[in-house]
C-alpha cells in the first residue's frame, strides 16, 4: 500500500497577470490565426436539454471598482445533475454541454457574461442534495491564488433552504453574496473581493 | 487494495502557507483585491473532484511550438531559441496524463503582444507569446519558445519582473485548477522580485525555477530547460466514507 507521508508539495501558485487573455482567450484580444475559437467560450450547442439562461455581472475592488481586467471560468453539471468529466460515475452526461466554460471581463465595463443551461442537483457526499450552483474560479492581475466561490440560483429558494454547503456560513447574511438575482432566464452574480458585501471564498 | 478508483477520490487539502496569501503589500495591486475573510473550508463534493474534459482534437500540430505557431512562413520568432519540457504529477509523483498545458509569455525584448501593454520594447511581428499542448501517458510535455525577456512594471519606482513564462494547468479536478509562472535558473531578478516575493519558502520559489538541461540540449540549435509541475493529489478512499455493511 502507498504511504502519504513523503508528498510532493504542489507548485505553488503566482498571479495570472494582465495578459492572461494572451494565453487563454487570444480571440478576445483580436489575436486570431493560431487557435480557431477561444477555448470555453461556447459551452452550449444546439442539443444540449435544459433551459438556457444567462449568468452575467461584474468583479468588485475593495473601492468598488470593477475589475477589468479578470478571467473567469465555470463549472457546473449538466441539466441531470451530471458533470461531462472522466471521473463522472454515476451515467452519462450530456454530449451537447460541455459544462465548462471561460470568459474575460470586458476591458472597459468590466461585464461578464456566459451563455449556459441551468444544472441539476448534486449529492453533497453524504447523500443530501446541494441546491442547483456553478462553481467558479477567478484569476487577476493581484489575485496571487485564484479565487473559488460557488453561485446558487434565486429562484430555487426552497432547495437553497437544505443545501449542506450553504448551511456551512456561519454568519448568514453572508449567504446572499452566493445568490444570484433572477431576472426570466438572465441570473446577475456580482462578486466582491472586500468589504461589506465581500463574497464567500471557499478553500476547497 | 484500494477500494475506488484513485480518478474518483477527494483532494489533499492545499498548504495554503506553501502558496502566497493573498495580502501581499509589497505586490501593491493584492491589497485591494484579496479577500479580507477567512476562506470557508468545504469538503470536496463531486464538482470539485470532477473536472473538464478536453480531447487531442482541439490541440493544433504547431500549437506548442512558439518559435513559429505565429510566424510567417519559413520565418520564425527573434530571441534565444529554447525548450521547455518536463512532467505533470501530482502530489503521489503519478502523472498527470492527457492535461491540458497553456503558457503566454511576452517577447526576447520583454514586450507582450496585448492591447494593454505599452512597454516601448518593440513588437516581434514572428511571435505571438502562447501555446498550449497535453500531455502524453507518462505525464511530459513539451514546448519550443523563445527565452522572454523581463520587462519594467508599475508597482514601485524601478521594479522589473525576471524572464517568466505564465502557464495554466488543469488536471482531472476543477479543485487542481492552477495558474503560476515559470522563471529561469540563475537571473538576479528572481530574489528582487515584489510577485516572486510574495511567496515566502525559498524553496517554493525554486519550484518555479526551470533547470538548464544540457543533456535535453540540441546541439547548434535550442537549449532545454527542464520544468515539472505539481498539482493537488487525491487521499486515499481506502477506510474513508465506507457505509456500515458496505
Ligand atoms: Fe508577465
Amino acid at each position: 500500500m502507498r504511504r502519504f507521508t513523503d508528498r510532493l508539495k504542489e507548485t505553488p501558485s503566482q498571479t495570472a497577470g494582465p495578459y492572461v487573455h494572451i494565453g487563454t482567450t487570444p480571440g478576445f484580444i483580436g489575436i486570431g490565426g493560431v487557435y480557431p475559437a477561444d477555448h470555453g467560450a461556447v459551452m452550449v450547442n444546439e442539443s444540449a436539454r435544459g433551459e438556457r439562461i444567462t449568468i452575467t455581472g461584474s468583479i468588485f475592488d475593495g473601492a468598488g471598482a470593477p475589475l477589468r481586467d479578470a478571467l473567469l471560468e465555470i463549472w457546473q453539471a449538466d441539466a441531470n445533475g451530471l458533470f461531462n468529466s472522466r471521473s463522472e460515475r454515476r451515467g452519462t452526461a450530456d454530449p451537447g454541454f460541455s459544462g465548462w466554460g471561460r470568459q474575460p471581463v470586458d476591458l472597459e465595463t468590466g461585464i461578464y457574461r456566459f451563455e449556459t443551461i441551468k444544472p441539476g442537483r448534486v449529492p453533497y457526499p453524504d447523500g443530501r442534495l446541494q441546491a442547483p450552483h456553478v462553481m467558479f474560479w477567478i484569476v487577476a492581475r493581484g489575485i496571487n491564488i485564484g479565487l473559488h466561490t460557488r453561485m446558487y440560483f434565486g429562484d430555487e429558494e426552497a432547495a437553497n433552504a437544505e443545501d449542506p454547503v450553504l448551511a456551512r456560513i456561519e454568519h448568514k447574511m453572508r449567504l446572499p453574496t452566493l445568490v444570484a438575482a433572477a431576472d426570466v432566464s438572465t441570473y446577475t452574480f456580482d462578486i466582491h473581493l472586500q468589504g461589506e458585501k465581500e463574497t464567500v471564498f471557499f478553500d476547497i | 487494495m484500494r477500494n475506488a478508483p484513485t480518478e474518483t477520490g477527494p483532494f489533499w487539502p492545499r498548504d495554503l502557507d506553501w502558496h502566497p496569501k493573498a495580502l501581499t503589500p509589497g505586490y501593491k495591486t493584492s491589497v485591494l483585491r484579496s479577500p479580507q475573510k477567512a476562506l470557508l473550508s468545504l469538503p470536496n463534493t463531486l464538482g470539485e473532484i470532477n473536472g473538464p474534459l478536453f480531447g487531442h482534437n482541439m490541440i493544433g500540430e504547431f500549437d506548442n511550438d512558439l518559435l513559429i505557431n505565429f510566424a510567417r512562413p519559413g520565418e520564425t520568432a527573434i530571441g534565444e531559441r529554447i525548450i521547455v519540457h518536463g512532467y505533470i504529477l501530482d502530489e503521489h509523483a503519478k502523472p498527470v496524463s492527457n492535461t491540458l498545458l497553456e503558457v503566454w509569455q511576452p517577447n526576447a525584448g520583454g514586450r507582450y503582444r496585448h492591447v494593454k501593454d505599452g512597454y516601448a520594447a518593440a513588437i516581434d511581428p514572428n511571435f505571438g507569446g502562447f501555446g498550449r499542448t497535453l500531455t502524453d501517458d507518462d505525464g511530459y510535455f513539451a514546448f519550443r519558445t523563445i527565452k522572454p525577456g523581463p520587462y519594467p512594471w508599475p508597482n514601485n519606482q524601478n521594479d522589473w519582473r525576471p524572464s517568466h513564462i505564465h502557464f495554466s494547468v488543469f488536471g482531472p479536478g476543477f479543485a487542481q485548477r492552477l495558474i503560476s509562472q515559470l522563471y529561469f535558473e540563475g537571473d538576479p531578478h528572481i530574489a528582487l522580485c515584489p510577485i516572486v516575493n510574495t511567496i515566502k519558502d525559498p524553496q517554493a520559489i525554486d519550484q518555479l525555477t526551470a533547470k538548464l538541461d544540457m543533456d535535453n540540449t540540441i546541439p547548434m540549435d535550442a537549449r532545454a530547460y527542464r520544468f515539472d509541475i505539481v498539482l493537488r493529489g487525491r487521499r486515499s478512499t481506502l477506510f474513508e466514507n465506507r457505509m456500515e455493511g458496505n
